[in-house]
């Protein structure tokens, strides 16, 4: 960093922050990257709320008697973490903020196909997020983030219409995110940029698009009907006017399964970023991480079924369901050995990105493997509905989506702002997150063995150490999110100027200067090398 | 409830003819998951240390992607997965299906607590009598909401839907009072609606079974209902009725007027109570009227119990 400081101030030259001035101009902005950062502001500000309600969730539990609320209104803050967590940071997370901020810039081109329907997307984000704050604050919900049926059609006596609703809404932007990224990735790849040599972030958000575009319209659907009947009182869920209570849990799962894969996905993405530049290597088996992202969206729909072992479905169909589980861990397990793999003879360094990243691939190995207890059917009957879910899909979202987002924030900040952040401070954050995430979790799993059911706000004293040490590691976790918070604030303006390209990564969007001008490139670049050519006489094939 | 290791719960005691077999299934899957773990954090910290950047500027000789080694790590776990969901399929196939002798239980849960009734009358709240050592079949439905009956002990669960019957079967090994749980979100007092299995000796079972007085049995409390009701008077058993003869009917197949065939079991006779006009049946006018609303699952239950008490064999008319 030290050649960095001496180039020019970055406030000397026109860029896409300082090209333009005041609120209109961001508000109504078409440029991609603004609108990358509009929708940081945003699920940065939903992410401290839903983190806000999981304090909460962590103190009153270390009481076996709840310290803190009433169960209703412990059962309103799991259902608001859930919602606001899943719908409103973890799905728009690495492809809204990251994801708009370099497809582009990755392909080499302006800005994305359909600009304009970007800056929609982001309004409908906020419009859905506004709906569902609205939702909270008179009166919240109390459904959990699955809104099971019939309890959310005919029994709660919350505000499950607004919530639902802005989970609509918010479904739309998601769709329209992955339109405009396969448009972006099919017909605007700069001369040379052929699919193979694509980095691997560009496979995964294509990947994650398929998903959002197929899978999100069934959860509209879904909602739609749910409306319907706590509405109209149309009998479809609920028994007690002819409908089907289980019906309502294929379709939920039909999306939601798949949606675990848009939250996870853009993650490997960002991991096969990193671990190729911080080791100097092309990422190992490079075809087979790409493949194994297609392969991992074709399978994630045929898998929903293994949310309901115990719902009474067939025994075959559990078998199906089991088999097709099981398949679907085979190309996440492809995809960690071959990150170790790229290790292999490089020559590696440890600022903070990468330490988060191997974070990512320890905590998302544990998270992927612990899934096997749950494919495996005759285990998925004692766990499922335990805290063993609990902590098995934190190691995959927190663990593993929450760690590969910050490693992307902190591999991309020095593009985004054109500053650096402190990296001792930032290796420091990601060992504390690090840490607090397995204490906070890890006793989750032993609570989940024992048979303690996830959503209770009373339990039995029996089980109180454990959750005790979760909330002692609740605490750590959440010091841990709140360092990176101030210190990226912090070095936005006292950071260091970071220069075009400070980790000397490879890829088009560090061959532009930091932050990058309006319209990224001032010539369209031409690729005349495969992804990662980072080390010497790289091997032509893999 | 939970079994101490070193003083420290890891496990739940293991109470049923099943709970062991799903430990070991358990123990595999978690040395595999420590297996893997340790590897891949081991080999990380070999490289990183073997490979760390020793100076700026280093540039790494490329590594070829030989084809072998993927193939190896596509296929190792491809097999590992294979051999656990035999061994997992094999295990919860097997414990599907509940042994015929076994005895029965009926549950309904409602928001939020559990009613239990036993086929001899009596009846009970948050608590369950079993006997050790005797296959025990629970039919369970729901008033309200999906609830989960959870019993960690013996590694079993189910949803309790509304609308239909779910069944679940266990042997209890050891006698002892466990845990049970609504495991399905249910509202706002789902963590309140726990309660307790009493494993009993058979000789404490059978006195407590008599005990508190003489019971109306299930099938006993239906045939009142079934007077009450008024079923009685379409319902005769010499075959002059309005409606079908239900002497001998359980457990026999019954066509249909849309021409489907069906058995008479438990899922049927509810729905003939509570929607009989979903389910017409030739040579009888649809005229019997509905009654949901007006009974309520505990009392389809003892319905249900009389229906059965009235024979499964054809000849068997009467009781």
């Amino acid at each position: 960093m030290s050649t960095a400081v001496l180039e020019a101030p970055a406030e000397s030259r026109v860029h896409y922050l300082n090209s333009n001035y005041g609120i209109k101009s961001w508000l109504l902005t078409t440029d991609h990257k603004r609108i990358a950062l509009l929708y940081l502001g945003s699920i940065t500000f939903m992410f401290f709320i839903g983190g806000a309600a999981a304090v909460l969730i962590r103190l009153h539990l270390i009481e076996p008697t709840g310290a803190l609320v009433q169960p209703a209104t412990y059962n309103k803050l799991f259902t608001i973490h859930g919602v606001v967590m899943i719908f409103f940071f973890l799905i728009p997370s690495i492809p809204a903020v990251l994801g708009n901020f370099l497809v582009p810039m990755m392909v080499g081109a302006r800005d994305l196909a359909f600009p304009r329907i970007n800056l929609l997307s982001w309004y409908l984000y906020v419009i859905g997020a506004g709906l569902t704050l609205y939702a909270i604050l008179t009166g919240g919900v109390d459904t959990g983030w699955t809104f099971y049926t019939p309890y959310s059609s005919t029994y709660a006596h919350t505000q499950v219409i607004a919530t639902a609703l802005g989970v609509f809404i918010a479904g739309f932007s998601s769709i329209l995110t992955g339109l405009n990224f396969i448009v972006t990735i099919h017909k605007m790849r700069a001369p040379g940029l052929t699919w193979f040599r694509m980095p691997l972030f560009l496979w995964a958000m294509y990947a994650t698009s398929i998903i959002q575009i197929l899978g999100t319209p069934v959860l509209a659907i879904t909602i739609v009907l749910l409306a319907a009947e706590r509405l109209l009182h149309v009998g479809i869920f609920d028994p007690a006017i002819g409908g089907d209570p289980i019906l309502f849990q294929h379709l939920f799962w039909f999306y939601s399964h798949p949606a675990v894969y848009i939250m996870i996905l853009p993650g490997m993405g960002v991991i096969s970023e990193i671990v190729a530049c911080f080791s100097r290597k092309r990422v190992f088996g490079y075809s087979m991480v790409a493949y194994s992202s297609m392969a991992i969206a074709v399978l994630s729909f045929l898998v929903w079924g293994h949310h309901m072992f115990v719902t009474g479905q067939s025994v075959y169909a559990g078998l199906i369901f089991s088999v097709l589980s099981f398949m679907v861990a085979i190309p996440s397990a492809i995809k960690v050995f071959n990150w170790t793999a790229t290790l292999y003879k490089g020559s590696i360094s440890y600022e903070a990105p990468m330490l988060y990243a191997l974070g990512f691939i320890g905590l998302f190995t544990m998270g992927g493997l612990t899934g096997l207890f749950l494919a495996s059917l005759a285990t998925d009957v004692h766990l499922t509905g335990t805290y063993f879910i609990v902590a098995h899909f934190h190691y995959i979202m927190v663990g593993g989506a929450v760690m590969a987002y910050l490693g992307g924030i902190h591999f991309w900040w020095p593009k985004i702002t054109g500053r650096m952040y402190p990296d001792g401070w930032a290796r420091f954050a990601a060992l504390i997150i690090f840490v607090g995430f397995n204490l906070t979790f890890f006793p989750q799993f032993v609570l989940g063995y024992l048979g303690m059911p996830r959503r209770y706000a009373v339990y039995p004293a029996e089980f109180q150490v454990l959750n005790v040490m979760s909330s002692a590691g609740a605490s750590i976790l959440g010091i841990g999110y709140l360092i990176p918070l101030i210190y990226m604030i912090w070095s936005i303006r006292y950071g260091p100027v970071a220069g075009p390209n400070p980790w000397g990564a490879k890829g088009l969007e560090w061959e532009t200067p930091s932050p990058p001008p309006t319209e990224n490139f001032e010539e369209t670049p031409v690729v005349t090398e495969e992804a990662y050519a980072y080390a010497e006489s790289e091997s032509a094939h893999g | 409830m939970a079994e101490p290791w070193f003083g420290f719960p890891i496990k739940p005691v293991d109470a049923s003819t099943t709970a062991s077999s799903v430990d070991h299934l358990y123990y595999f899957l978690t040395a595999l998951t420590l297996f893997f773990t340790f590897f891949i954090f081991m080999t990380i910290f070999y490289f990183m240390v073997k490979y760390r950047r020793r100076g700026p500027g280093e540039k790494p000789k490329g590594t070829p992607t030989p084809l072998a080694l993927e193939i190896t790590w596509t296929v190792i776990p491809s097999i590992l997965c294979a051999f656990v969901f035999t061994w997992s399929s094999s295990l919860y196939f097997r414990n599907s299906r509940p042994p015929n002798a076994s005895m029965e239980v009926f549950v309904v849960g409602k928001q939020w607590m559990w009613h239990l009734q036993h086929p001899e009358g009596p009846r009970e709240i948050n608590e369950l009598h079993v006997p050790v050592g005797v296959p025990v079949k629970l039919t369970m439905t729901s008033e309200d909401v999906i609830h989960d009956f959870s019993i960690p002990v013996f590694r079993i669960k189910h949803d309790v839907i509304p609308g239909r019957y779910a069944s679940i079967w266990f042997q209890a090994t050891k006698t002892g009072t466990y845990h049970f749980f609504c495991a399905q979100y249910c509202g706002a007092e789902h963590s309140g609606m726990i309660g307790w299995v009493y494993v009993m000796t058979p000789t404490d079972y059978a006195n407590w079974l008599s005990g508190g007085g003489k019971n109306e049995s299930m099938a006993q409390a239906g045939e009142r209902l079934f007077t009450q009701l008024g079923c009685i008077t379409c319902h005769v058993s010499d075959g002059t009725g309005r409606g079908p003869v239900l002497q001998g009917l359980f457990g026999h197949p019954v066509k249909l007027r849309s021409g489907e065939t069906r058995v008479v079991d438990e899922t049927y006779v509810r729905q003939a109570i509570v929607n009989p006009n979903s389910m017409p049946l030739p040579n009888y006018t649809p005229i019997m009227p509905t009654f949901q609303g007006q009974i309520n699952e505990e009392q389809v239950l003892q319905l249900i119990a009389y229906v059965k008490s009235l024979g499964t064999e054809e000849k068997g008319k009467g009781k």
